[in-house]
């Protein structure tokens, strides 16, 4: 961090807010350093020559008076190579670096830069003296994990004639990478890390159309409710309904090359686990581990207010940078609702006049700037890479209650709704994702991906499948008022088939280890099954056949273990069930008398 | 050089400028030199001494909430000593069967502690990576919560309960029962009473005693009658004491924190009396932080030998879990044990509905080595089928039961059988955990056609444990049968 005068002098301290004085040449959202412990702060309103300040670390113990040092930057993070495979807390500081220097407890007052400027990285340039580079261009490539190439951007506001590029060899981040002459004559030297604000978008080129899907392995969201590369999603639940454990699936499963995952206000222990599984788990594209292309952001509850706040920035800005070089980014928060709540009570400390359930009236624009920072794009440079971010934000309604500001906020910003429901948790439906209100809004631009990589009759199965589930839900409210027996045969045939897309199709079991992942074939393959056996049954009990003979059939056995055969026999295995299935006969069943 | 704060000397002001609700507001006739969060003595006129705790400060102005209400106080000649500290408890492994009040004053007659260590009682978040994951089985001896909501150490377990539920029994047969299996470790516990009543205090102080416990416990009680911004305080205090028996001299330490709904209480109190903008139900927007600064205190570190694990107990406001309190509970703390009213209506003790309840760390924790090798399957089962009866129940009850199949007819029969043979047990029952997964498997043999019916078990282990089928020469009574 740039170095620090002593301006200001505190003037009042309450809670997580400090006001300061004599902070005249200071600007907002500036880093101040607050008091002899030099805790973190940043500038959120300036009056005149007061200044109010957030610090991103408990206050207990600061005394009006105490000195408040200027950075002149704001909060900005560190670019550079070494990210992967790190834990950070919300303004990036690496948590086991914490802990080497504060022990098991976090101290206060810790100064440690974001990336590790000792270790060697292997360096291989790409490109040669005297070629003009611009913003967004790659010099060269470290290879920072087994299956992640860090590629060694030009910072997007620099442009030039290259006059000096490092050779291959091993360099700290700290070394000189190369020196651009600009066109005003001005030499530049880079490093092999830059530093960039995080409440400031990063620049792309332009915006691409959202029409590849981010193929999760998770069949309600691939089948039903896919989202796009590039797109926004929201997964609102109360408590207990499987928010976490979603998320924990999309980070795992997910076809992006890197992996944000920002714990924002939750759990320490769900982060402990995500630290514990990660490095175990093996990535389905790339074979080596998951936590090989994975960045942890945790600032969990108990950890300071504003610094959740910030957490949420620092996630998405270094996912900005991973898409800059060209890659497929994958960003989880979980949860947007407490981001939400660090915003209230700082705005309620600062005595703003309060919105909705006193939430700040700037927190609807704030969700939307932050969701709009996803996206498919055009980076920057004079080689453009196609790339994107996908968002998925985690709400937690208080109550469960989809009424309230964050979630209707998020709700008009987002394409995707993977609606959480207590009511199939409580049933151990998992993911307890309600298949009826949730909805995607990419499908049209998806089902054309479907069509060509997966089947073409991919869609019309989906819609049939979707069809079925509605006319169960209708079907069900008869039933709890005059019981199963009142409905018609053909009815029952429905409900059962209904019964199977939940129970066999949509329930799936994050901690069996064939389950966890389903890829689009087996998806498909086992909805066709279903509805193959769907398309029988009616014919049976067309010619005669007892709905509930039909669906005592060993078959149907079979197709509630299709979810835990494995990938390599899953097309043998099922187009054989189909055989089966197309061969059944009404004179195996018992027959209804009147027929 | 000298700081500022060391070279400030002028720390007594008899500037009282307002007294109201818990709150003092004191001038500091712009000499500030008070810094947040420390602790002041505050002298009334009559000599007696209170405490208290700077919430905002200014040059001119420091906001002090009192703990011990400011009932008495006067706005001329009270003193206000600023202690330059903020709130502190010394800790001692004496603390060992000792009682404190909320304030961790000793009130049993026994003399002062002689500390080892003087620490803040806010205590300072455990790293993320410093912690390590949770996954040692508690037995507590209720089936219901070892089979179905297994407690693990490091965990933070809730107890959602309502008034006229007997959460307290719960909660002592629990600290009187948990063990882990093949250990003999130290163990402690941690008895922190906010705003319960006297009775309900002894209540605990008595079975402790009579179980010989009592030289294992640490009490600290602010009961109903007592200060209730005193309540803010007394959790703290007993989370420190246990952060140092735990993580410096290894003892695995279970806090009970009973009740967090008046602890809430208090927050709003203090929030209303500062005029804060209020959030939902008029608690204070920042009161899940304020939660988490003490659920978050549960946990286990790596090469520490002790643990933290916590039994919070809540009373909801008219059985309501969409409430704030447990709402924001629920959100932190590693599931919920959901005390029935429905089922203490019927007698069953101890009332736990295993379905609207949940054990996150259960899944990590249970199986071969550890329990036993069926657990998660007759768990899953055990569940489904009752919540399968319950619905059962619901339609019979509009339709009747002649559309019900043989099948359904049996589970409703399962369900009776579940709750009054599984959930409920005596209160000085102890039963092991391979007791509770054999009462699961009697209960489940009730169905002719188990390969069937009970879908939730793979077929091998209804071969290996069903009690029709299982090999009697064996020892189920293993952790690696």
């Amino acid at each position: 961090m740039a170095s620090s005068e002593q301006i200001g002098i505190i003037d009042r301290i309450a809670g997580p807010v400090v006001q300061a004085s004599n902070m005249l040449g200071s600007k907002l959202y500036d880093v101040a350093r607050i008091g002899e412990e030099k805790l973190v702060g940043e500038i959120i309103r300036l009056t005149g020559d007061l200044a109010t300040v957030q610090v991103y670390e408990s206050t207990e113990g600061l005394m009006p008076g105490e000195p408040v040092y200027l950075t002149n930057a704001p909060l900005s993070v560190e670019l550079g190579p070494g990210l992967i495979r790190q834990i950070f807390d919300g303004i990036q500081r690496p948590l086991p670096v914490i802990k080497e220097k504060s022990g098991d407890f976090i101290a206060r007052g810790i100064e440690i830069p974001g990336l590790d400027h000792k270790k060697m990285w292997d360096f291989e340039p790409s490109v040669k003296v005297g070629d003009k580079v611009t913003g967004g261009d790659i010099l060269g490539e470290i290879p920072e994990t087994p299956t992640v190439d860090f590629k060694l951007l030009v910072p997007p506001n620099i442009k030039g004639k290259l006059e000096f590029i490092a050779k291959r060899g091993d360099y700290t981040i700290d070394d000189t990478s190369a020196t651009i002459v600009t066109p005003s004559g001005d030499k530049i030297d880079l490093k092999f890390y830059h530093e960039w604000p995080v409440r400031h978008p990063r620049p792309f080129h332009a915006r691409l159309p959202s029409n590849v899907p981010l193929i999760t392995g998770q069949r309600i969201f691939d089948t039903f409710a896919p989202i796009a590369k590039g797109g926004t999603g929201a997964i609102p639940g109360g408590f207990g309904t499987g928010k976490t454990v979603s998320q924990h699936q999309l980070a795992k499963w997910s076809d992006a090359k890197i992996v944000v995952y920002v714990g924002c206000g939750e759990r320490g222990n769900e982060m402990t686990d995500v630290l514990r599984e990660f490095p175990k788990l093996v990535d389905p594209y790339t074979g080596g581990p998951l936590m090989d292309r994975t960045v942890l952001i945790a600032n969990t509850s108990n950890m300071p207010v504003a610094a959740r706040e910030a957490s949420v920035y620092t996630g998405i800005t270094l996912a900005e940078f991973f898409r800059d070089m060209g890659y497929d980014v994958a960003m989880m928060a979980d949860s947007t609702s407490r981001w939400a709540e660090a915003m209230r009570e700082i705005s309620g400390r600062l005595e703003e006049m309060p919105g909705e359930e006193s939430f700040p009236a700037y927190l609807a624009s704030r969700i939307a700037q932050y969701y709009e920072r996803a996206g498919r794009v055009l980076t920057l440079g004079s080689n453009p890479r196609e790339s994107s971010i996908t968002v998925v934000g985690a709400v937690s309604p208080p109550g469960g209650d989809f009424s309230e500001p964050v979630t209707q906020n998020t709700l008009r910003i987002v394409k995707v709704f993977w609606a959480l429901s207590k009511d199939l948790a409580s049933r151990r439906h998992f993911p307890a994702i309600d298949y009826l209100l949730s909805y995607t809004l990419y499908w049209s631009a998806l089902e054309d991906y479907y069509i060509e990589n997966v089947n073409s009759e991919f869609p019309k199965l989906r819609a049939e499948a979707l069809a079925l589930l509605q006319k169960d839900k209708e079907l069900q409210d008869i039933v709890a008022l005059v019981g199963p027996d009142a409905l018609p045969p053909s009815e029952k045939i429905i409900l059962e088939t209904a019964k199977m897309i939940k129970e066999d199709f949509l329930q799936q079991n994050a901690f069996h280890e064939i389950d966890s992942f389903c890829s689009l074939e087996k998806q498909y393959l086992m909805l066709k099954t279903i509805l193959r056996f769907y398309e029988k049954a009616s014919d049976l009990y067309g010619k005669g056949a007892i709905v509930t003979d039909i669906f005592n059939h060993e078959a149907v056995v079979k197709i509630a273990r299709m979810k835990y055969v494995d990938r390599s026999e899953i097309e043998t295995s099922l187009n054989e069930l189909m055989k089966e299935i197309d061969g059944l006969t009404p004179q195996q069943f018992g027959m209804e008398e009147d027929k | 050089m000298m700081t500022i704060k060391e070279s400030y000397e002028a720390r007594e002001f008899k500037t009282v400028a307002e007294v109201s609700g818990p709150l003092m507001f004191v001038d500091l006739k712009g000499k500030g030199g008070v810094s947040y969060g420390e602790m002041v003595e505050i002298q009334t006129t009559t000599g007696e001494k209170r405490r208290g705790q700077v919430l905002d400060v200014s040059k001119d102005l420091a906001v002090i909430q009192c703990f011990e209400g400011t009932a008495g106080l006067e706005t001329k000649d009270t003193i206000c000593r600023f202690l330059g500290e903020t709130m502190q408890i010394g800790v001692s492994k004496e603390m060992l069967g000792r009682v404190f009040n909320g304030r961790g004053i000793p009130i049993d007659g026994g003399g002062d502690i002689v500390p080892e260590k003087i620490l803040d009682v806010n205590g300072a978040p455990i790293n993320p990576s410093a912690r390590q994951y949770p996954n040692e089985f508690i037995e507590t001896g209720i089936s219901t919560i070892d089979t179905l909501l297994t407690l693990v150490r490091g965990q933070k377990l809730p107890l959602f309960s309502g008034s006229g539920l007997p959460h307290n029994m719960l909660a002592a047969q629990i600290a009187r029962q948990a063990k882990v299996l093949g250990t003999e470790e130290e163990f402690a516990v941690i008895f922190s009473a906010m705003g319960i009543t006297a009775d309900e205090a002894r209540f605990f102080r008595d079975d402790f005693e009579e179980t010989g416990a009592l030289d294992k416990v640490v009490l600290f009680l602010n009961l109903a009658n007592d200060p209730a911004i005193e309540r803010l305080l007394t959790p703290r205090l007993a989370l420190t004491t246990a952060e140092h028996l735990a993580y410096e001299l290894g003892y695995h330490v279970l806090v009970i924190l009973t009740d967090i709904t008046a602890y809430a209480e208090s927050l709003r109190e203090v929030a209303a009396a500062r005029s804060e903008v209020p959030s939902r139900r008029g608690y204070p927007g920042y009161m899940y932080s304020d939660f988490s600064t003490i659920y978050e205190r549960a946990g286990r570190i790596f090469n520490k030998k002790g643990s933290i694990t916590q039994l919070p107990i809540l009373t909801l406001p008219n059985y309501d879990i969409t409430h704030p309190v447990p709402d924001l509970t629920g959100y932190i703390t590693e599931g919920q044990v959901f005390i029935d009213v429905g089922l203490n209506r019927k007698g069953l003790y101890p009332p736990i509905n295993p379905l609207p309840s949940l054990s996150r760390l259960m899944k990590d924790t249970i199986g071969k080595g550890s329990t036993r090798d069926d657990h998660k399957y007759v768990a899953d089962q055990l569940y489904a089928l009752y919540a399968t009866g319950r619905d059962l129940r619901d339609l019979v009850a509009v339709v009747g039961d002649e559309s019900l199949t043989d099948t359904d007819k049996k589970i409703l029969e399962f369900a009776v059988l579940f709750e009054q043979k599984f959930i409920n047990q005596d209160y000085h029952e102890d039963r092991s955990i391979f007791e509770s997964l054999d009462i699961g498997w009697e209960l489940l043999s009730v169905f002719d056609d188990p390969y069937r019916v009970l879908k939730r078990i793979p077929a091998e282990y209804i071969d290996k444990f069903h009690p029709d089928k299982r090999d009697k020469k064996v020892n189920f009574d293993s952790v690696d049968v």
